[in-house]
């Protein structure tokens, strides 16, 4: 029973989603899904027309078991054309290792939070970036675009409110070290439509539109309405080519992916 | 009120920044005061523990309202919401087991504690149809009545409403479809002859002073029709406007609408009903409650219907989700800046209640970011 409403002014006529279930989502799965399994997954989204698959994460499996197996996943997927399938490189390691088993697109991982990088990386926001130029600059040299996250941008478990001025501070540091595209994360989806509205507004006097991303939890329920918020009046967001979607047809409706622990995908189909 | 706003910031930025932990160990309680949708930290004597679901939630709910407070207003929203509790009926008239009339009355009176407005108790429909709703006279008459707080139930035809004001019902709601098929297969007759039979307890009503509530469902679509026009909408809610109701629920009764479709039937009935006297009544059985409620609020709608721990199911889509969470839609709203009267603790607490006797997972997401106690 699915329809398509006429196309609503003020958001973009494409929406480019980044499937983040096999990376972010198995990361936080309580189950460690066998390796096998993780490339039939990545195979079979590969299929459903995503232009984007984060496929996993070059870190050490120490801090992240379900991601160990990173360079068989790497390696075992099947490669579509025209299918990008970047992965986590945190640091130089990682990054060496990911280039050795194959990818052609990184991410690295930045916060807007002293307090939350220093528990979930163990350095400061500034050592931090410090890991991440040496990254970026070895991928530039090696034509391998990066993508930049900046997570707690509407919130931290730790500090509380975060200020759209320090959302918009790193998210500069990474773009202007060569990061294509920045992807603003609702880590802990404390967000709701005004402090996406407010840290959007400001991010956006210093970052073109065209380079944003974002990225929600649906840990109170609010994803779906933040994404809405961020698309509207924002249709310099995610414009990519004013092109139709692989199906040819015009991603007009409104069913977009977001970020479930479950790895929800939602697409338009008949 | 702005004399309040100033304090708070003070008061609360170094608190709020307090890791749970501490707050456990000092007995931090997180009070709202109803009538100013504000926040107040209080001390307590006693270290007493705190269900780590209070402190997380109100927390997190406090952080993001200290975020708010220095702000203006979005613009382009109401500044108050009026939340009309469903629970109780669309709710539990839609879960698999019957729950004992004792159970009922305790969840609407948690939930008058916890501020809504307007709480729907129940359905003077024969059991026949509907016997989760058999016992709609002993709740109606068991239930507190709230000074300020308005118990309207659902009153199909005269003999419906006869029963219900014989119990003490001061409000009541009429329902009516803007599809054909749906009307027919839900209550057995056409748009038109719903129309009379509501017309029948209009009436009445208006005779014995009671104010009438009208329903339209399948506003975004239908699961025999598929396709519903918005003007067909606009019709039945003009109808039944015309014909005395105060207000009128706009229901997405399957959940199907997205954004998209919501603005563009809301732009046809408020051409023809005043938007001060429309609600929205969202299904979350694709995920699109809230987003379609938001793009309503957009719209000037400033009445929005939800059930406490998103209580409901779909009759026609099994193991579905049901009516748009009210804790959802309370965190959303007091993120931004929207007053509502609702004390959000004791509205969890009602969540969790439900859930517990319904021996059901709770669906809320902000009560699932809970932990239990």
């Amino acid at each position: 029973a699915f329809q398509e409403s006429d196309h609503l002014p003020g958001l973009p006529e494409y929406v480019k989603i980044v499937e983040v279930g096999p990376r972010d989502g198995l990361q936080n799965e309580t189950v460690i899904v066998p390796t096998d399994i993780k490339i039939e997954f990545i195979n079979q989204l590969s299929q459903t027309g995503l232009s984007v698959i984060e496929v996993t994460s070059f870190v050490s499996s120490k801090w992240v078991p379900q991601m160990a197996d990173h360079a068989e996943v790497m390696k075992g997927i099947h490669r579509y054309p025209g299918i990008r399938y970047p992965v986590l490189t945190p640091n130089l390691q990682g990054f060496h290792r990911a280039v050795a088993a194959g990818a052609t697109e990184i991410s690295v991982f930045g916060a807007a939070s002293e307090s939350f990088c220093k528990k979930n990386i163990n350095c400061s926001i500034e050592e931090s970036m410090g890991k991440f130029e040496d990254v970026i600059k070895s991928a530039r040299q090696m034509n391998i675009p990066a993508r930049g996250y900046v997570s707690c941008a509407l919130g931290c478990p730790y500090e509380g409110s975060i200020t759209p001025q320090k959302v918009t501070e790193v998210s500069k540091r990474l773009y202007s070290m060569g990061c294509y595209e920045i992807s603003l994360g609702d880590t802990t989806g404390v967000g709701t439509p005004g402090s996406m509205k407010r840290m959007l507004e400001r991010v956006m006097k210093e970052i073109p539109p065209a380079a944003l991303a974002v990225h929600c939890h649906d840990t109170y329920g609010q994803a779906l309405a933040n994404i809405l918020t961020a698309l509207q009046g924002h249709s310099g967001l995610y414009y990519a080519s004013g092109s139709r979607n692989s199906k040819g047809r015009r991603s007009s409706h409104f069913r977009l992916s977001d970020e479930l622990t479950e790895a929800h995908l939602a697409i338009s189909f008949p | 009120m702005a004399g309040v706003r100033r304090v708070l910031p003070r008061r609360l930025v170094g608190l709020a920044s307090l890791r749970a932990a501490q707050c456990q160990t000092v007995g931090m309680r997180l009070r709202q005061t109803r009538s100013l949708n504000s926040f107040m930290l209080l001390p307590e004597t006693s270290s007493k523990h705190i269900g780590c679901a209070l402190k997380e939630i109100t927390t997190a709910v406090l952080k993001q309202k200290i975020a708010e407070v220095s702000t203006l207003s979005m613009g382009t929203f109401p500044k108050q919401v009026k939340i009309v509790e469903v629970g109780p009926r669309d709710g539990l008239q839609n879960e698999k087991n019957v729950v004992p009339t004792p159970v009922k009355i305790k969840l609407i009176d948690m939930l008058s504690e916890a501020g809504l407005p307007v709480i729907e108790a129940t359905s003077f429909v024969s059991p026949k149809w509907v016997p989760q709703m058999a016992d709609h006279t002993e709740v109606l008459k068991g239930i507190q009545k709230f000074p300020g707080i308005s118990y309207p139930v659902l009153t199909p035809n005269m003999k419906g409403f006869e029963a219900a004001v014989a119990a003490g019902a001061k409000e009541v709601s009429v329902f009516g479809a803007a599809s054909e098929l749906f009307s027919k297969k839900n209550i057995n007759c056409s748009i038109e002859e719903s129309f009379h039979r509501m017309g029948e307890v209009l009436q009445a009503a208006q005779a014995a002073g009671i104010p009438v509530r009208g329903y339209v469902s399948c506003v975004l679509g239908c699961p025999y029709e598929g396709k519903i026009s918005p003007a067909k909408v606009a019709e039945v809610a003009k109808k039944l406007y015309s014909m005395g109701c105060y207000e009128i629920s706009l229901g997405d009764t399957i959940g199907v609408g997205t954004p998209g479709l919501m603005k563009d039937m809301l732009s046809a009935v408020t051409r023809e009903v005043p938007v001060a006297a429309v609600a929205v009544h969202c299904h979350d059985t694709y995920g699109q409650a809230l987003a379609n409620t938001l793009m309503a609020l957009q719209m000037g709608v400033s009445v929005v219907d939800s059930s406490v721990a998103g209580l409901g199911g779909c009759p026609y889509a099994q193991g579905a989700s049901g009516n748009l969470a009210t804790e959802d839609l309370v965190y959303m709203l007091t993120g931004l800046g929207i007053h509502t009267g609702v004390n959000f603790q004791k509205l969890l607490e009602a969540g969790d209640f439900i859930c517990q006797v319904l021996n059901r997972k709770n669906g809320s997401k902000v009560a699932q970011a809970s932990c239990k106690l």
